[in-house]
């Protein structure tokens, strides 16, 4: 007997603590404020590549309000150096990463002196007043120059110049299938680093405590654990001297995973001043600083025989990374993705892949939401649905008679990844049945005789989730591939958690609330989730890679099980009957076989803690429990799965594209709040359309950043975006007792290649076909053969 | 992006502005809606001695008025009124057609006329608009007491413009468009966006026939400018295609668009057409 | 390594308004804008920065009953001025049945748009009951959101019109 169900797992509450963002009441980084606390901005390198010659901080150390002017010199005795290496990726490799550049500045808005003033507004001042002479070098831009003979190596130290890393997969009669396909094709597909464009941009308020030789760093993170180790090793700080503070967050989406040598260098200068430091990022400073991601140039090939069936699929394919890979975890990631999972859905029996990731003079790269998932989804997509065009037939079908069937798992690709249990047919069957295609095709063939140009596009996603140790504990990066959680119970029979998790946004808190109120059949109200603070927190992983509810969510499970358990225990000791006996239900012990109710969960609580006298027998009431879990049985992950669909209407007088609807169905497994899993799902569909359509950081050929404004860098926007009808489908992860598995990334997974698919569709009547991202009007004029 | 330092003072009244202007000329700036001007001090684009406050003179912030044929605006007119003003919907529907196309509502509760044509930013609507219907600006300075500069004359070059350094616009006056066709067409990928091209045109219709054919683009050169030639076109033809068919052959023959970050000339150039197309149709509704 | 002077320079002149409904006697730097004065010498944290240049709406408060981005309007401007921000307007009716409509409708996943969003959605609502989906996604067509994708926004902000117009009685 259940009292709280509604509240519980699978119930779509609304998120915890959601009047306090209704009501101004969140605190974010930038909200706090400390005695004495100054303010800081950094003197950016305003070359892609340059040599400092010289800096003289005497003007602006003298201007008044000015407490702080340092360089890469005052810095270097104080801290290690940071390593983007994973050392299980052989070939992989990277330069050590200063706070502030030395010699050479690597990138345009690298921080080379980082001034400290009474406020922001003092601190720019002064900005103007430091004096540095720079050389300017050659920059290396271009990911292809930058791996050509007598290409300038932009760290001279690395014995394979600019290349960074190199992938390679060939299993399988590639040559000889494609050979003798009935149909291959190739397209050359690229796409323009984006960025996240967190609306909070990043920041950091540090206060070193010099009496204890304590720093607590209060930021917007998503991986509280991951940097208080990293700010203990580089520190030279013991772990539990270092406490971070995982506050409420403007948005992350990878962004706030990693280590930013601004933010270090700030956090730094609180120990030396001994006084707390406050550093965020400006928005012009974030376009130039915030990791970028997913600027791909790719040639796809896909092989089909006469009989449609999928052969084989190969990539050649180059990423340009920026100057440096990035601490901790690398920057090639996408790369491996495109190399595991190219032609994922499908059966196949040859593969290709090559990709090579070059070091240049730009932004340095990191992960963005989906990381490689989206682009290895463009490129196996795309070729579907050209190889499906081609051979006129309806890529639906094409689809289905190529899908890997969902009886067929656990299954391992051609490329060694492990799949437990993808369900491609069932979201395709549920997702066409949603969208009622017939009649969209039939809408589509009024508008083109009307002389409108709609399309349809389809994308099947596989995005990874619940990671195990092979992402990045094997490679010797400082993150936890597993998940704490503590839950206790308090006098009044309320319960207080705390876990490692965080929440930026996509309702971690409320989902683990969720799991533990449903387990001890609680209401939401009487379980308290506290999350993101390393100094309560037992040690995990963080959110990232769709892990939370997944991981945390386990750890979360198995704590409140074990507490459960122990409060039966304590029941029947208590009140003498077996515990065999006993329910926990809706906040009050019962006797299920006769019924009656033996005591509340509170008055167990008043007696454990007030009078331990009373347990006659077995040790003292232990009611505040902890659980780790990590998800052991896939090493690679579980992957999930599902498939979206874009109608688009194409203005062929302008080029502008019309989003008129977007369907996504999604496998996660077990869902623990629906109305949360189908935001996130909405949210991520929107910033793969933004990839799709509208975003791009802009270079010149001297690494000038071109638009790092809002105005110029283009992000979806209420008055253009469609509305997005979401399905399920569950397929339970066997690796927990949950059964959950991610759902933060798979939207921006499949909708990037579901937009460009639509928008290639709609044009196919007229020749056209677009294989660079953002599809801009430009490209669509272009390639419908308007413009040249 | 904090401003760079400045010195701020708040005009008391028409005189006190003009003497100020008269003293710092360049080294200050007017400071009306600040919708263009505060971002630009905060990217430290630009970095004036001094920002003239004019939010609270008087002189410059009548409602808008019509007498005889003439409708007058003042310079404080906020972009959210030209929305809102029985006399601008009945009296001036380009401006009112257009107004909603300005950025977006926070930014017109605040933005006002005479700041968006002092500017002449070439991607924006009003400037556009004012040529097109061939208003006259209102121009005043201390030395130079009061001066009237039709809009076509008035912008010069990018950015550059016929004011002096110690002018400024006060009003604009419009003709009456009671008895108008007008057009108004804006491309832009987001609501709100500079434009990729735009276009506003007025007309004058008999018949088949478009007589005073005042039409300016936007978003494809350095300010607005008078498309004469494609007026002229459209005044000899004699139905609605033909109109269409003599507009397109001088605009192909004439057009340079400017690329920007985003749009390349020639994609403006074919924008433009169907641009074109769209407001001439209108003009002949 | 040395450590100057902690003086703070760039004092200004004194402003005098309202500030959610409580006077408010201050003094200002002229550069300061009304965002950060709001911020940092009022505790009002609710608003929140975003860009600093005026497009993503995130500092949107209401001045003398107009939504206005606060990045881009100086403090000193708002002498004699009524300014409310998000924390102020929880008794304002149109606010707070947005503010519970956000809440149903899982209108905020970080929550930093939020306040813009509804600061502008208000406006939207104060001048007409009943808009279209369309007009709803064309009003907050300025204010950025990366969490939503918006859908749940405009569907709180029909919820909201939906509960005020049965409120009036239509």
């Amino acid at each position: 007997m259940h009292k709280h169900k509604h509240e519980g797992i699978g119930a779509a509450v609304p998120r915890v603590g959601a009047k306090r963002l209704v009501q101004g009441q969140a605190r974010y980084c930038d909200d706090i404020e400390l005695p004495r606390m100054v303010h800081v901005c950094f003197l950016r390198s305003p070359y892609a590549h340059a040599r400092i010659l010289s800096i003289d901080t005497k003007v602006a150390s003298a201007m008044p309000g000015v407490v702080s002017v340092l360089t890469g010199a005052d810095l270097r005795a104080h801290c290690e150096p940071f390593l983007g290496v994973l050392n299980h990726l052989p070939g992989m490799v990277s330069a050590p990463q200063w706070p502030l550049a030395l010699e050479t500045a690597r990138w345009q808005g690298e921080p080379v002196v980082m001034i400290a003033a009474q406020t922001r507004a003092l601190a720019e001042d002064a900005l103007a007043l430091v004096e540095v002479n720079w050389e300017p070098l050659e920059p290396v831009v271009d990911p292809e120059a930058a791996l050509a003979q007598d290409a300038t190596a932009i760290h001279p130290e690395l014995e394979q110049a600019n290349l960074a890393y190199e992938a390679r997969v060939d299993r399988g009669d590639y040559a000889g299938e494609v050979a003798r396909s009935a149909l291959s094709l190739s397209l050359n597909i690229s796409t323009t680093r984006v960025t996240a464009v967190t609306l909070e941009p990043r920041g950091v308020v540090a206060d070193w405590d010099s009496g204890r030789e304590e720093l607590t760093v209060w930021m917007g993170t998503q991986v509280p654990h991951m940097m208080q180790s990293v700010l203990a090793k580089h520190l030279r700080l013991a772990e539990n001297r270092v406490r971070v503070v995982g506050m409420e967050t403007g948005g992350s989406f990878g962004l706030k995973i990693h280590t930013y040598p601004d933010e270090f260098a700030a956090v730094m200068l609180s120990r030396l001043l001994g006084r707390p430091v406050k550093f965020i990022a400006d928005r012009l400073e974030s376009f130039s600083s915030d990791v970028h991601a997913r600027a791909h140039t790719a040639r796809v090939e896909i092989a089909v025989s006469p009989d449609h069936q999928i052969r084989a699929f190969g990539v050649d394919g180059l990423l340009g990374i920026g100057a440096y890979s990035k601490h901790p975890r690398g920057s090639v990631n996408e790369v491996r993705h495109v190399v595991n999972l190219l032609g994922a859905p499908y059966q196949f029996a040859a593969l290709h892949a090559h990709v090579r990731v070059a070091f240049q003079n730009k932004t340095p790269y990191g992960m963005y939401r989906g990381v490689g998932h989206p682009i290895v989804c463009l490129l196996t997509e795309m070729a579907v649905e050209c190889a499906a065009r081609k051979l006129k037939v309806d890529p639906v079908e094409f689809r289905f008679k190529n899908y890997r069937a969902d009886s067929d798992y656990p299954a391992e690709l051609l490329s060694g990844t492990k799949l437990e249990a993808l369900s491609h047919e069932a979201c395709l069957r549920q997702l066409v049945s949603l969208m009622d295609y017939p009649a969209l095709r039939q809408a589509q063939a009024k508008a083109l005789a009307e002389g409108r140009y709609q399309g349809i596009g389809f994308a099947t996603f596989v995005e990874n989730s619940n990671h195990g140790s092979a992402t990045y504990g094997r490679g010797g990066a400082p993150i936890a591939a597993n998940d704490g959680c503590t839950v206790r119970l308090q006098v009044d029979g309320t319960v207080l958690c705390t876990s490692g998790a965080t929440d930026t946004g996509q309702g971690t808190e409320t989902a683990l609330t969720q799991i533990v109120a449903h387990t001890l059949d609680l209401p939401l109200s009487d379980v308290r989730m506290q999350l993101g603070d390393t100094a309560a927190a037992p040690v995990g992983g963080g959110n990232w890679g769709s892990r939370g509810t997944g991981v945390a969510g386990e750890a979360a499970l198995q704590a409140s099980l074990a507490l459960k358990e122990e409060v039966l225990r304590c029941a029947s000791v208590l009140w003498e009957v077996p515990q065999d006996r006993i329910g926990l239900q809706g906040k009050q012990l019962v006797d299920v076989l006769s019924g009656q109710v033996l005591g509340t969960l509170a008055q167990l609580c008043q007696a454990a803690y007030v009078r331990p006298d009373l347990f006659k027998s077995g040790p003292v009431p232990q009611l505040a429990v902890t659980r780790f879990y990590a998800q052991r049985e896939y090493d690679g992950g579980i992957y999930t799965n599902g498939v979206q669909a874009s109608l688009v209407e194409v203005d062929v007088r302008t080029g502008c594209v019309r989003l008129l609807k977007h369907w996504i169905v999604d496998d996660c497994g077990v869902v623990i709040n629906p109305a949360l899993a189908d935001e996130q799902l909405r949210g991520a569909v929107v910033q793969g359309i933004g990839q799709a359509l509208l975003e791009g950081c802009l270079y010149d050929n001297q690494g000038q950043l071109m638009n790092a404004t809002m105005a110029e860098y283009l992000t979806p926007m209420a008055g253009e975006m469609p509305d997005i009808c979401v399905g399920h489908v569950v397929t339970p992860t066997r690796s927990s007792e949950l059964g959950a598995k991610g759902v933060a990334e798979a939207g921006i997974t499949g909708a990037i290649a579901a937009v460009v698919n639509a928008v290639n569709d709609a044009l196919f009547p007229l020749n056209g076909q677009v294989t660079d991202l953002p599809v801009t009007p430009d490209r669509i004029l272009k390639a419908i053969g308007v413009i040249n | 992006m904090k401003a760079a330092p400045f010195k701020y003072v708040l005009a008391q009244s028409l005189e006190h502005c003009l003497e100020l202007l008269s003293e710092h000329g360049d080294d200050a700036r007017l400071l009306a809606g600040g919708q263009s001007l505060l971002p630009s001090l905060a990217l430290r684009l630009s970095a004036p001695a001094l920002l003239i406050d004019i939010n609270r003179v008087s002189d410059i912030s009548a409602p808008p008025q019509v007498s005889g044929g003439v409708v007058r605006l003042s310079a404080l007119t906020r972009h959210a009124d030209l929305i809102t003003s029985p006399v601008v919907q009945a009296h001036l529907p380009l401006l009112h057609r257009a107004a909603p196309w300005i950025a977006h509502p926070g930014i017109r509760n605040r933005g006002t006329i005479g700041g968006s044509l002092a500017l002449g930013d070439p991607a924006s609507e009003l400037p556009a608009c004012a040529v097109a219907a061939g208003a006259t600006f209102i121009l005043q300075s201390k030395s130079g007491g009061l001066r009237r500069v039709p809009a076509p004359s008035f912008y010069q070059g990018m950015f550059r413009n016929a004011c002096a350094v110690d002018e400024m616009i006060v009003a604009i006056e419009f003709a009456r468009m009671d008895a108008l066709q007008t057009g108004f067409k804006e491309v832009a990928r987001r609501r709100g966006d500079y434009a990729m091209v735009g276009l506003a045109g007025q007309a004058r219709r008999s018949g088949q026939r478009l007589t005073n054919v005042g039409l300016s683009f936007f978003s494809v050169g350095d300010c607005p400018v008078l498309a004469s030639k494609i007026c002229q076109a459209i005044e000899a033809a004699e139905n609605e295609s033909q109109a269409v068919a003599m507009a397109l052959d001088v605009y192909q023959r004439d057009m340079q668009a400017s690329a920007d970050l985003w749009c390349s000339s020639q994609a403006k150039k074919y924008i433009g057409r169907s641009v074109l197309e769209d407001v001439i149709h209108d003009l002949y509704q | 390594m040395t450590f100057i002077n902690d003086q703070v320079p760039d004092t200004g002149l004194n402003i005098k308004l309202q500030v959610n409904g409580q006077p408010v006697h201050a003094q200002v730097s002229v550069r300061q804008h009304l965002g950060d004065f709001l911020r940092e010498s009022q505790g009002f944290k609710g608003t929140h920065i975003g860009c600093e240049h005026g497009v993503c709406g995130a500092c949107t408060v209401r001045v003398d009953g107009r939504a206005v981005r606060s990045c881009l309007t100086l403090a000193v401007q708002a002498d004699a001025a009524q300014v409310f921000t998000i924390e102020g307007l929880s008794d304002d009716p149109v606010v707070r049945a947005l503010q519970n409509s956000f809440v149903r409708c899982h209108a905020m996943q970080c929550g930093f748009c939020t306040a813009g969003m509804l600061l502008t959605a208000a406006e939207l609502l104060q001048a007409q009951l009943d808009p279209s989906r369309d007009e709803v996604r064309e009003y907050l067509s300025g204010n950025y959101c990366r969490c939503t994708g918006y859908e749940s926004i405009v569907n709180a902000v029909m919820d909201a019109a939906q509960t005020l117009r049965k409120a009036r009685g239509e």
